[in-house]
């Protein structure tokens, strides 16, 4: 599959003015993974939204195997993972329930991920950033699964937990052969992870 | 040597309510001893939840009602309690916070710096402090929300370094920003040292604690492990399996997972609190209590390492 870019642009407000991004044209493969760097405010996070479906551009359009993304239905294949895991849970539902969100989580990856049994009955607040973080990659892994955004998701964490969390998306990524684009500040993160790196400031 | 500030054997515990009026008491902070030298930097590297952030607020004096305090903080060779730690604060012990939501959102960043005088010596410190960090005079007149997160650290620095402080303690300074914005904050606090106050830097990136710091003391579950220069690093000096772990997860050097996590606070473990998760691990390790030795110039708590010595 192939999940492709087109001649983005997008500003938040004043439509056409102060765009966060301008004529961005990017492709992903299945069984790729791409490094994204740029300096802060470049638009790393917007460019994942508009990939991922969340935000519509103003320009240009989002396509997965040629067809626009906005038309698919069901169980989106293009997830994002987000950079601050605290923000991206409902903090009044107990995780057990945040993890089945999107359909029922195998057994397996919550193995993997190192989740341990009893934070499912904890809520979001009594759970450090990297624990919360775990659900969130447990909570993509649906079958429908095609391809994978990583916004800067490890950069809270400490050097172990990341590349823990690295291990197990690597190996699911190429059981599956996901397409995955990893966003990063690291530089050796990225040269350790991806098949290839696009620096969104040239 | 001129130790600013020497902390020994320091733990913290917080009292909490268990169902109806019965109350336990839970050890979150078990052993921590680190030394800062006058115009040096410390680095204190661990996971979250490890107590780093503990150990700065214990030293600050902002500890919540609830918490206990234990073991020595010494200021200057002077005992560091909450009366001198609360005359210090702000004037010669700083603290540099992780981000904006620290600052008064309602408050113009001059008045901030100033802490609301208006004299003219005020005003012309504040000009030069938001000079050196190449802030213009204009910034004085902005909100919060009109600094991009770069100049928000900025302005948190210097809200820091216009007293002249002797103590700096920067609680997590970068996360997030991009290397060459990191690399130019971290810098700051270079500068800061070689005028001769001590930088306490926290923070959960190894690599970032390695790239400025002099020396590099690493907490788990609430103790200190291990305690190297930045140089020992490098050197493949280093001895507790821990610290061992970190170094080989970096991207850039092997990038090799541990299993598991650090025990919570309230899981009991007796012995050394990483032996779950050692790979050398022995009966001694389980059961006896671990001392932090001097092995070499530093401080290692593991059996091994000083079983093994040192070459």
């Amino acid at each position: 599959m192939i999940l492709e870019g087109k001649q983005l642009g997008f500003s938040y407000r004043h439509k056409g003015s102060f765009p966060v991004l301008q004529d961005v044209t990017l492709s992903l493969r299945s069984g790729e993974r791409v490094g994204l760097i740029a300096p802060s405010g470049r638009g790393k996070t917007t460019l994942c939204k508009l990939l991922a479906g969340y935000e519509q551009p103003d320009h240009g359009q989002v396509l997965l195997d040629g067809k626009p993304l906005s038309r698919h239905r069901g169980f989106c294949p293009v997830q994002m993972i987000w950079q601050h895991p605290e923000l991206a849970i409902d903090p009044l539902l107990q995780l057990k329930r945040t993890l089945q969100e999107a359909g029922p989580v195998e057994e397996s990856t919550l193995h993997a991920l190192q989740i341990n049994p009893a934070w499912l009955n904890r809520f979001p607040s009594e759970l450090s950033g990297g624990e919360l973080q775990r659900f969130c990659i447990a909570r993509v892994f649906q079958p429908g699964l095609r391809f994978l955004l990583c916004d800067e998701i490890t950069a809270m964490l400490d050097q172990i937990t990341q590349a823990q969390i690295w291990d197990f998306l690597i190996a699911e990524a190429q059981k599956r052969d996901l397409g995955m684009l990893v966003v990063s500040h690291n530089h050796h993160l990225l040269q350790r992870l991806c098949t290839r790196i696009i620096d969104l400031s040239i | 040597m001129n130790p600013i500030l020497e902390v020994e054997h320091l733990s913290i515990s917080f009292t909490q309510y268990q169902t109806g009026m019965r109350q336990r008491e839970l050890q979150v902070v078990h052993d921590l001893s680190l030394t800062i030298e006058a115009g040096s930097i410390v680095a204190v590297v661990g996971s979250s939840g490890s107590g780093k952030s503990l150990l700065a607020h214990g030293i600050l004096g902002i500890l919540p009602y609830n918490a206990h305090m234990a073991g020595m903080i010494r200021y200057q060779g002077k005992p560091l309690d909450p009366q001198l730690a609360g005359h210090l604060r702000g004037t010669e012990i700083v603290l540099v916070p992780q981000g904006v939501a620290y600052l008064d959102p309602l408050m113009k960043i001059g008045a901030q710096i100033r802490k609301g005088k208006k004299d003219k010596t005020a005003l012309t410190r504040c000009r030069n402090v938001l000079n050196r960090y190449g802030l213009g005079p204009e910034t004085e007149n902005l909100y919060p929300f009109e600094l991009s997160g770069g100049m928000a650290r900025r302005v948190l620095i210097s809200t820091a370094a216009v007293e002249s402080p002797k103590l700096i303690v920067a609680d997590e300074p970068t996360p997030g920003l991009d290397a060459a914005a990191a690399k130019r904050i971290l810098t700051h606090f270079r500068e800061l040292a070689d005028d001769g106050a001590g930088v306490l830097l926290i923070t959960h990136d190894l690599e970032l604690a390695l790239s400025v710091a002099d020396r590099v003391t690493v907490i788990y579950a609430g103790e200190t492990i291990e305690n190297a220069a930045v140089t020992d690093f490098n050197n493949g000096k280093i001895y507790h399996p821990y610290t061992k772990a970190l170094w080989n997860a970096l991207p850039q050097n092997g990038f090799v997972p541990i299993s598991g996590t650090q025990p919570y606070p309230g899981e009991i473990v007796s012995g050394c609190l990483f032996a779950p998760r050692c790979p050398d691990r022995t009966k001694d390790c389980q059961e006896k209590n671990i001392p932090y030795s001097p092995v070499g110039a530093g401080y290692v708590r593991c059996l091994n390492a000083k079983k093994g010595g040192i070459v």
